[in-house]
């Protein structure tokens, strides 16, 4: 990773780190609810009161150990997850107007505390199995799949195509979130497991999915969304029109980009936002998002709004783009058009409305598209709206030797539902496998 | 308005003759650090306390070094203090110089010298002479203190034996010209055994209770009990806001003892008003403070004095005997409790907030009676009702699929208004045997109340029930008919 060492001072932690008194002090605050509400939102089911209590009584270790055992990023999910919406948005508290229990800080606390003390992930058998599992994609679906499976024992092995393990969650989750570095570090712990990485290997053609059905006894699906898709309007294929996933994963990983005075963000998802916040740290002075609909409408949550606001970030609302101005020296406006929204929601301009908003660039953030080139690949994996149709409970595809998750199945949630997606697949590729081999009379697991 | 329209608004009075010891108020420094010298008395005067007992002067001693552990609960500091301090430190003559110098400044304040010395009765004459002379208003015969000092025979050595305590006490009375007031060790198995020791010796009042034996902690990491002198511990003297029931409890034993009664000065965990006034409803004249003001300081003697005097205000009473002693008898034997009472838990669910801590309150520490089904008769053609238990609601959680909502597809996620129905317990009147314990867990104000439900049934207690079935039933062994637990 070849992160600037100017980023870290610029995305400092946007939810710092307690300090252990404070933690404790805050621990104690949790009622310890009888089947917690929070505990029933969290998509992975983390045992919330039981993990906070362990904090309050001083058992650093068995408080992560509680998290880690519900969901193996843990540390990830207590910087990134959109709590609001999940744990604390469900805590009990609400309900008698008072502050929720900081679930996610309590959680990053308990894994700081067991990362900085060495430790690792453990197995839930001791037992060696030879049977084989390829994840393919290295973000969080695939890592939870993977760990879970190698937790009981068998051999894991994930192929990624990009140089460094995580996903999104290393090269998209905003940086004064989830600083890259930390993403990275917590995956060393599914290495150490035992977990086989292959990097910068592309599965990509009906020939590679071949060779892995070959090799491997089950596969998973956890190759995420493809790019962002085109603006679609003339200039749009000028190079300071950036995608901003790769904008973001830049920053995060590599020399940071240079910002022009004046930037526009297209779109008004999650994904705008951390591009038009981030633009603004790296030292945009004019950032506007430009959004066709209205705020209600807006995919962000509401907190990324406000959020985005604080960072002197600017919304312009009922905005399409129709026509991007340059010249040699780069891009000069963006020619936008006011809309009305009509019955259906149907958007028309409204004449005589077109302005010209200055910018010398603009980032796409209007959705990414599907991997539709590798899931065809695959025959009997039947997709649904460009997403890989499973079923829930066990993530398991139309294809039995094939289970899918993430953002592939469910079309762009959060790193939290990804690695629920992982670990239901990951247990029930392992129920799968151990009753085919008790089946077939053969046992196939060796004592280690 | 007070809430006793038909009484003249009065300003309520403080001031208290205690045993013949009078003070500005009922509000006394209990014997300990914080009535360790002249400068510290006459700034708690100063501050608003109505007297201070003497930190115990005698024999001349040695403190160690570590001296305090301490329980915290929750998050909230001190919750329980423990101490291995013994009498005070400094030269008797100090003491008793500054005795004379606070009470030449502060006449109308009471200064109560609090004494420990060896068994002898010339020992105890010279004490009581020296304290006299120098002014003290009144004598505390420290028989409580359960460390250090009792290993020398004084302290707890004494309050332990009815008679020694009745020997020295009457010592003591044979040289006192001010009121003498025992102080009580809780450290023995019925308190009024000593109190009515204390009263046959001639004594004018008790103040109870001393600090209790403890052992607050262990060091998990080096094995030593706090707190660590050197690598050992030394039990110690248990007090702050963890005894005041203990202490309640006892105060009232010796308040409702005919051959005990005298004037009680109550201690234990008292660290505010309301405390103050529950003492004095079981029969005290004053009550004295030690941990809450090593914790926060004589400031606290403020909202003390402000807080009784706007709840008398409020409930019309114009001093504190007025009130004093109102709750003694409202403590009675369990075979005089009415067997026909029956409350029963109702929760709101306005209320609610869906924590569910009573659904597993009554289901693993009470009688199953709560419930989140909303099932109701017989089930299935039994004749019980069959209801989810605690371990199935929980797996049914986990094996749930819960997602992250994205506004524009799933709406804002986890309500954060009404609590869900679903949520709400509700609980089976018609089992529910009206124990308070989950109105005692539900952390929302006045959301399970206890109410009372018509039985048809005329009162009975356990006595008139076991004597209209021809003779008693007693549960206790022959000749014991006090308090036990
Ligand atoms: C900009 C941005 C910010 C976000 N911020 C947050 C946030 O703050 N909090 C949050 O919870 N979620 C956030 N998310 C969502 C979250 O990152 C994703 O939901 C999550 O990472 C999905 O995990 P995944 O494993 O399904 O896919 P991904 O994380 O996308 O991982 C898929 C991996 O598969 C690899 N791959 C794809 N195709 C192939 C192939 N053919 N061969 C080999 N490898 C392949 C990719 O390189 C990638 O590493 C954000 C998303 C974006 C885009
Ligand atoms: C509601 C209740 C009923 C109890 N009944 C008994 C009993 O029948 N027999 C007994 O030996 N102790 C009984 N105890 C005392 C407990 O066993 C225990 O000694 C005491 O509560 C102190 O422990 P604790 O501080 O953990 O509660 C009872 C305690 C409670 C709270
Ligand atoms: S809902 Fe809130 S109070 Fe209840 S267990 Fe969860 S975090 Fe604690
Ligand atoms: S009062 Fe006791 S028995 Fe009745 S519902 Fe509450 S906990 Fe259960
Ligand atoms: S304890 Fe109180 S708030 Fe909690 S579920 Fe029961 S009634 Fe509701």
């Amino acid at each position: 990773m070849r992160q600037d060492p100017s980023i870290a001072e610029k995305f400092q932690d946007l939810h710092p780190p307690f300090a252990p008194q404070a933690a404790r002090v805050e621990a104690d605050r949790c009622l310890n609810c009888f089947d917690a509400p929070c505990t029933a939102a969290c998509p992975t089911h983390i045992d919330v009161p039981r993990f906070i209590g362990k904090i309050a009584r001083d058992n650093l270790r068995g408080s992560a150990l509680t998290i880690l055992d519900a969901n193996v990023l843990g540390e990830s999910c207590s910087r990134a997850c959109p709590v609001e919406v999940l744990c604390e948005g469900a805590c009990v508290f609400h309900r008698c107007n008072q502050q929720p229990i900081q679930i996610a800080r309590l959680q990053r606390f308990a894994m700081d505390a067991f990362h900085a003390s060495g430790g690792t992930l453990p197995r839930r058998s001791a037992v060696e199995r030879a049977e084989k599992i390829a994840c393919i994609g290295a973000g969080p679906a695939s890592l939870a799949c993977a760990a879970e499976l190698r937790q009981r024992g068998f051999q894991a092995t994930i192929f990624e195509r990009r140089p460094l393990p995580g996903g999104l969650n290393t090269y998209g989750v905003a940086e004064y979130k989830l600083p890259a570095r930390a993403s990275v570090e917590e995956i060393e712990l599914i290495r150490k497991l035992g977990v086989e990485f292959r990097h910068g290997v592309e599965i990509a053609t009906e020939a590679d999915v071949a060779a892995l059905e070959r090799e491997f006894d089950a596969l998973f699906l956890g190759v995420g969304l493809g790019p962002a898709h085109r603006l679609g309007i003339p200039g749009d294929d000028h190079r300071d029109v950036i995608d901003a996933l790769e904008f973001i994963a830049q920053y995060k990983t590599d020399t940071p980009p240079q910002v022009a005075e004046s930037v526009a963000v297209i779109g008004a998802g999650n994904t705008a936002i951390d591009a038009a916040n981030a633009a603004r740290r790296l030292g945009a002075a004019n950032v506007a998002i430009l959004y066709r609909r209205t705020q209600r409408q807006m995919p962000a949550f509401s907190f990324e709004y406000e959020h985005a606001k604080q960072e002197g970030v600017r919304f312009l609302w009922r905005v399409m783009p129709v026509r991007i101005h340059a010249d040699e020296g780069g891009i000069r406006s963006l020619e936008c058009v006011q809309v009305q929204i009509g019955e259906g929601g149907a958007l028309s301009p409204v004449p005589g409305s077109t302005f010209h908003f200055d910018c010398g660039q603009i980032i796409c953030a209007i959705g990414q598209s599907p991997l539709l080139q590798l899931l065809s690949a695959v025959r009997g994996v039947e997709l649904r709206h460009g997403r890989v149709a499973v079923d829930r409970p066990t993530g398991r595809t139309a294809n039995p030797k094939y289970y899918a998750g993430g953002d592939c199945v469910n079309g762009g949630r959060e790193v939290v539902d990804a690695v629920a997606d992982g670990k239901r697949s990951g247990i029930a590729i392992a129920e799968h496998l151990e009753r085919a081999a008790q089946g077939a009379g053969s046992p196939e697991a060796v004592h280690a | 308005m007070p809430e006793n329209g038909s009484r003249p608004q009065v300003e309520p009075d403080l001031t208290v003759n205690f045993a013949g010891i009078r003070s500005p108020n009922p509000f006394w420094l209990a014997s300990a650090p914080p009535t360790n010298s002249g400068e510290q008395v006459m700034r708690a005067f100063d501050a608003g306390w109505g007297g201070a007992v003497w930190k115990t002067i005698g024999e001349p001693i040695v403190n160690v070094s570590s001296r305090y552990s301490s329980i915290d609960w929750n998050g909230q500091r001190m919750m329980g203090l423990n101490n291995i301090e013994l009498i005070s430190d400094r030269p008797l003559e100090d003491n008793l110089r500054e005795i004379a110098e606070v009470k030449k400044r502060y006449p109308r304040h009471a200064v109560v010298a609090s004494l420990m010395v060896e068994s002898k009765r010339e020992a105890w004459h010279t004490i009581v002479a020296q304290a006299e002379d120098a002014g003290a208003d009144g004598l505390e015969l420290n028989f409580g203190c359960p460390h250090g000092m009792s290993e020398r025979g004084m302290g707890s050595a004494v309050g332990q034996v009815p008679e020694y305590t009745e020997m020295i006490t009457a010592w003591v009375k044979e040289k006192a010209k001010t009121p003498v007031i025992v102080k009580l060790t809780p450290n023995i198995a019925d308190i009024t055994v000593i109190a009515r020791a204390a009263k046959r010796g001639g004594a004018d009042a008790v103040s109870a209770i001393n600090t209790i034996n403890s052992i607050t902690g262990i060091d998990l990491d080096t094995f030593i009990p706090r707190p660590n002198v050197d690598g050992k511990s030394s039990h110690g003297g248990y007090c702050g806001p963890a005894v005041r029931p203990i202490a309640l409890n006892m105060v009232q034993q010796v308040a409702s003892d005919p051959e005990a009664a005298l004037p009680i000065s109550g201690i234990g965990g008292i660290a505010n008003w309301q405390d103050a006034a529950e003492f004095i409803l079981l029969g005290c004249g004053t009550v004295q403070v030690c941990t809450a003001v090593m914790h926060y300081g004589y400031r606290i003697v403020e909202d003390m004095i402000d807080g009784l005097t706007n709840w008398m205000r409020q409930k019309g009473f114009a001093t504190i005997e007025d009130f004093r002693g109102l709750s003694v008898g409202r403590v009675t034997e369990w075979k005089h409790l009415n067997l026909s009472y029956k409350i029963v838990a109702r929760i709101d669910e306005a209320k609610c907030i869906g924590c569910e801590l009573c659904y597993i309150a009554c289901w693993d520490g009470a009688h199953q009676c709560i419930h989140l089904d909303r099932v109701s008769g017989p089930v299935d053609g039994h004749d019980v009702e069959l209801h989810t238990p605690p371990a199935a609601i929980e797996a049914a959680t986990r094996a749930s699929i819960a997602v992250t909502p994205i506004p524009k597809l799933d709406g804002h996620g986890p309500a954060t208004g009404a609590t869900p129905l679903a949520r709400i317990p509700r609980v089976d009147e018609t089992e529910c045997v009206g124990c308070n314990l989950c109105s005692l867990v539900c952390p929302v104000e006045q959301c399970i109340t206890m109410v009372e439900v018509e039985t048809g049934k005329g009162p009975e207690t356990w006595e008139e029930r076991t004597s209209s079935q021809g003779g008693a039933k007693e549960c206790a062994p022959p000749g014991l008919t006090t308090q036990r637990s």
